[in-house]
């Protein structure tokens, strides 16, 4: 392994001493100074163009040469990679950050060390590599002193898990923090933050005795509980009938909770414009039948609500699904065989059983309204919620970072919150009586009353569901909804035309610039996202470390951050130097793969527990080391689950919205933005054509790839498929 | 190509393993002589998993020194160490056939496939599986999955090969075939072997020599015939073959011969090597059920009156449960045909062959 840390010197050398250190981005020619020498590195650029603050880096670098140099055992070797490695990164970071494009970046060091001749710009290829060398020494420095058992590996796994995490997750949401502080003259103010979080428009609640708005903290969490109730129910409904009943057609159930996957989130809203719009389906039959004039009711609370409820009850049924599957069948039979009736049996055992579960539900729920983005910015109206004024406060005429990212605190909270009390409560009141035994015994019968509930709340609203998905299907084929019903394929060749010119085929509809970078941005983001997360997951579950339990709430805890947040602390953290990239494809996958992570570590998590732990260790008895085991062992029976994983960053990849749409720039715009904008320009026909032809290729996507993997099981369960459709919000 | 032999000894200096607060192994050292059959002994959570482990290089000592073959092998890992392990679950790798998984030391050990190949088969013939090599763990059954990993663990040629409770997912039949087929191949190939189990007789059948463990330390070191004939404390005593434990009082001692008071009785316990280590006074006398013997006359000689609580037929023996002033004692007899019934008062003498002294 001794060869290895020595690689990691020398990389560390090569970028920088050899490889340019800052990035060539459009803001760095204005400080390049002119003449640098080889490609700028930083040894060069330090010497040669008066930035001495890179020079110091020497030290640990220097440190690096000496551990190698030293015999394989002396006492000393660990320790210099350690403190090198160390060093090195913390050095190479404060410059970074305390060195701008003009110089010092907080005016106080200014003041301290005077100005400086020059700036800087952001980390190039040079800087990415030496820090990440540095790491690898700092890791190996760990092991070598026998933290992590010696295992070099794991340690830099640990290690680059936690610095990414740190740098796309944390950093980002430090931003926003300190720029709702932003004072307006770059320094931090106290005042400032607490003026904008007590804003009377995001607090006031003069709703409730005037016909005025109230604040939109109050309008959030309204949507949020109201969407979390009606889901739970729906959902709770759509388990019992799913589970419970002889019910036939639980085939087309069960579709339903593939929809919320394939489907961009906004597309729900378009449905129901199509028939509850002033020229849908549904207020022109109740126009001419009843003389209901159209009128514009379904902008605002009533459409958010119903398209919320539309677009997370699959959610909450699949939640559901397990909490009833979860109930030992034996426990109601116990009941039963005490005397209790159907009815008692539900109310006394079954009952009490879910209750955690429903509970859970409804925080989802809950979660997920405050989270949605795509459906309140359409639906909307007057109805403002926090996600959709974080968007205007940044892209609006507005263009208000600070109050941005002040809303994005209150967001923030409202969903940490939530979702510290998820985990609170499935960690302390879970009753899931499962076990790795089977439990013989069947379900009794549901009480007649809640059966007749069950199917009354759940048939209806799936037909309406399944209605709404043809509407969507259908209404890219007519000339322009409600006005002219006329079918046409304009929309499509609009969206997806095809001609042959002179140079051959040309790509002459509109949407497939867009298409093509978003399946670019999905097919690069699918396999990092795969990667860090089973990479992640293989450290949760298979090695033990001090502090582990803070890495996993770390790692779960981008789960809880609103994309909305994301974004725009994306957009805060990364326009300026040292890191820099705004307007590039790199900074949606960064912010695609880092967003739905958390869902990969789960699925791989759920694999991971179920192939027994001794198989590792025979492995490792026999010789093989961990990178061999993971290898020839764990990577070939976790292949179901890594092909599952796959799928499903790369399908959320294309219908994620709520985070990306702050990042798209005109050179990479997203298939998801890209309808957005046509639906705010009223172009609704592309708009729908484009979505559905987005739902056939995810559900293409989907359906090859479930029988792909179906078949290729070894006998063993692989997903859990609750893990894998559980999304970030 | 044959298997070949790499016996090495194996020795724990003082070594103890924390988790945390909790010790699992407090201060133990033993050393194993190359070729031995060695089993851990002890009840659930004893620390003999763990030492097993320790010896495998899955769990590190949190101080003490093991050597393997007369070297430090304390910090290095299992990768690297030339001990392998057959687990209490076999642990064979389900997405490769038998042969592959034979095979899998050699091969991410460096050998070529050829050869690893050939020397799978010399493995899997070894066990008497060569006509498997092609099928999948799961088309096995159990006892020929077993046989697959323990051939997969001889092919490396091991200095220490591992046991962990390798016959705990076995049924009773083959349990014993396995055990006499383990111990053969065993002294066939001259391995040394540590072998885990909390099945004493299993123990007694297979071992060279038995660790007896008890709360995270050696209760005992010894042969078979030592731990049953002379067990040092009473657990020993009651976790090997089952005792009776009777508060008695050492009188005397005189050419290898205890004087021992029980009750009213005076006993001479022979071949007391360990009650010869203890002073005059309070001990504990261990009684082996079958030597109680149950006499219809009453109150004569050394005997002790006793009432049958509870008789039980087994078939090969009858089981008492009885009632004396010495406390409940339990009684194994192997005369079926004329069997003392509940309720009756009979005389209790031990038999000279199967009780000793123990220190309280």
């Amino acid at each position: 392994m001794r060869h290895s840390s020595a690689l990691w010197v020398v990389l560390g050398w090569v970028g920088f001493a050899l490889l340019p250190w800052f990035s060539s981005a459009a803001t760095q020619l204005s400080v390049n100074p002119p003449g640098a020498g080889l490609a700028g590195s930083a040894l060069i650029d330090g010497l040669a163009n008066g930035r001495w603050w890179l020079v110091p880096l020497l030290v640990p670098l220097t440190a690096g040469v000496g551990a190698v140099a030293l015999p394989r055992h002396h006492p000393l070797h660990p320790w210099l990679l350690l403190v090198g490695g160390a060093v090195g990164l913390l050095w190479t970071v404060v410059q970074g950050f305390a060195i701008g494009l003009n110089g010092w970046s907080w005016s106080g060091l200014a003041a301290l060390f005077g100005p400086l001749p020059q700036g800087q710009g952001a980390f190039g290829l040079g800087a990415a590599l030496t820090m990440t060398a540095f790491l690898f020494q700092t890791t190996s420095g760990f092991a070598g002193l026998g933290c992590m058992k010696g295992d070099r590996f794991t340690a830099g796994a640990i290690g680059l898990v936690l610095l990414s995490i740190a740098l796309f997750v944390f950093l980002p949401v430090g931003f926003v923090l300190s720029s709702a502080g932003d004072g307006g003259a770059g320094g931090f103010s106290p005042l400032a933050l607490w003026t904008r979080l007590t804003a009377p428009d995001i607090w006031r609640l003069n709703c409730l005795y005037e016909s005025r708005s109230c604040g939109v903290v109050w309008n959030s969490v309204f949507l949020a509980t109201m969407t979390g109730l009606l889901t739970t129910l729906l959902g709770l409904a759509f388990a019992l009938v799913a589970v419970r009943t002889g019910f036939r057609a639980k085939g087309l159930l069960r579709m339903l909770t593939v929809l919320p996957i394939i489907t961009p989130p906004f597309v729900i809203s378009l449905a129901v414009i199509l028939l509850f719009g002033r020229t849908g389906t549904v207020t022109l039959a109740l126009a001419d039948w009843f003389g209901i004039p159209p009128s514009r009711w379904i902008y605002g609370l009533p459409g958010v609500l119903l398209t919320q409820t539309l677009a997370f009850t699959p959610i909450a049924f699949l939640v559901m699904i397990g909490v009833v599957q979860g109930i030992g069948p034996s426990l109601e039979e116990a009941a039963q065989t005490l005397r209790a009736s159907l009815w008692v049996t539900f109310r006394t055992v079954t009952w009490p059983m879910m209750r955690p579960g429903v509970a859970n539900a409804f925080l989802i729920g809950f979660i997920e309204s405050l989270a949605d983005f795509g459906n309140p910015l359409i639906l909307g109206g007057n109805y403002d919620v926090l996600s959709t004024k974080i968007y205007f406060a940044v892209v609006g005429a507005q263009n208000d970072p600070g109050r941005a990212a002040a809303l994005g605190i209150i967001l923030l909270g409202l969903c940490l919150g939530a979702f510290w009390l998820q985990r609170r409560w499935l960690g302390t009141k879970s009753y899931a009586t499962v076990s790795g035994k089977g439990d013989n015994g069947v379900p009794p019968a549901l009480p007649t009353g809640v059966r007749v509930a069950a199917f009354a709340t759940a048939i209806p609203w799936a037909v309406f569901t399944f209605i709404l998905y043809g509407m969507v299907l259908f209404g890219g084929f007519t000339e322009n909804w409600g006005r002219n019903n006329s079918l046409t394929l304009r929309h499509y060749r609009n969206a997806f035309d095809l001609t042959w010119g002179e140079h051959g085929l040309i790509w002459a509809g509109r949407a497939w610039d867009s298409l093509f970078t978003t399946i670019q941005v999905a097919g690069l983001s699918a396999p990092l996202t795969a990667a860090v997360g089973l990479m992640t997951a293989y450290l949760l579950v298979r090695q033990r470390f001090a502090g582990q339990g803070a890495f996993e709430f770390f790692t779960m805890l981008s789960f809880a951050i609103p994309g909305t947040v994301i974004g725009v602390s994306y957009i805060l953290a990364f326009n300026q130097p040292p890191v820099e990239l705004t307007g590039t494809m790199a900074i949606l996958i960064l912010c695609i793969v880092f967003r739905n992570m958390p869902v990969s570590i789960r699925a791989g998590v759920a694999a991971m527990s179920q192939i027994d732990r001794s198989l590792d260790e025979s492995s490792l008895t026999l010789g093989a080391g961990n990178l061999q085991t993971i290898r020839r062992v764990i990577l070939p029976l976790l292949r179901p689950a890594i092909v599952a994983s796959l799928v499903y960053s790369f399908v959320r990849a294309i219908t994620s919205i709520s985070a990306v749409i702050f990042l798209v720039s005109p050179q990479h715009e997203l298939a998801t933005a890209y309808i957005v904008g046509r639906v705010e320009q009223g172009d609704f026909g592309l708009a729908i054509a484009y979505s559905s032809a987005l739902i056939v290729l995810m559900g293409a996507v989907i359906a090859l790839i479930q029988l792909v993997v179906g078949e290729r099981r070894i006998g063993r369960r692989t997903t859990d498929r609750l893990a894998l459709q559980e999304k970030p919000v | 190509m044959s298997i070949a032999t790499n016996a090495a000894g194996v020795e724990f200096r003082n070594v103890t393993r924390r988790y945390g607060q909790a010790v699992a192994v407090n201060d133990v050292s033993f050393s194993i002589r190359a070729g031995d059959l060695v089993t851990l002994l002890g009840p659930s959570g004893c620390g003999k998993t763990t030492t097993l482990r320790m010896i495998a290089g899955l769990e590190m000592a949190s101080s003490g020194t093991i050597l393997i073959g007369g070297k430090d092998m304390t910090r290095l890992p299992a990768t690297d160490r030339n001990v392998t392990m057959v687990f209490q679950s076999y642990a064979l790798f389900p997405h490769m056939t038998v042969a592959e998984n034979v095979a899998y030391g050699l091969v991410v050990g460096g050998m070529r496939k050829a050869e690893a190949a050939e020397k799978a088969a010399a493995g899997l013939d070894l066990v008497g599986l060569s006509r498997y090599g092609q099928r999948l763990p799961s088309e096995l059954s159990g006892g020929q999955q077993q046989r697959v990993a323990v051939a997969r663990a001889l092919v490396l040629e091991p200095e220490v090969l591992l046991f962990d409770e390798p016959l705990s997912n076995l049924d009773a039949k083959l349990r014993r075939k396995m055990r006499d087929d383990i111990r053969d191949l065993q002294q066939k190939l001259g391995l040394t072997s540590v072998y885990v189990t909390h099945d004493q007789e299993e123990a007694l059948a297979v071992s060279d020599r038995i660790i007896v463990m008890n709360r995270s330390v050696i209760a005992q070191i010894g042969t078979p015939t030592d731990l049953y004939r002379r067990p040092r404390d009473r657990f020993v005593a009651d976790f090997i073959g089952g005792a009776n434990l009777i508060e008695a009082e050492l009188i005397g001692r005189a050419d290898g011969v205890a004087t021992v008071r029980v009750g009213h009785a005076v006993l001479p316990v022979p071949d007391a090597d360990v009650a010869a280590d203890l002073p005059l006074g309070g001990v504990l006398l261990a009684v082996r059920p079958n030597a109680i013997r149950l006499r219809a006359e009453v109150g004569t000689g050394n005997g002790v009156p006793v009432t049958v609580r509870k008789a039980t037929y087994l078939g090969s023996h009858m089981e008492y449960g009885l009632t004396s002033a010495l406390g409940d004692l339990f009684a194994i007899d192997t005369n079926v045909v004329n069997p003392v019934p509940a309720g009756t008062t009979v005389t209790a003498r031990f038999a000279d062959d199967g009780v000793m002294v123990v220190p309280r």
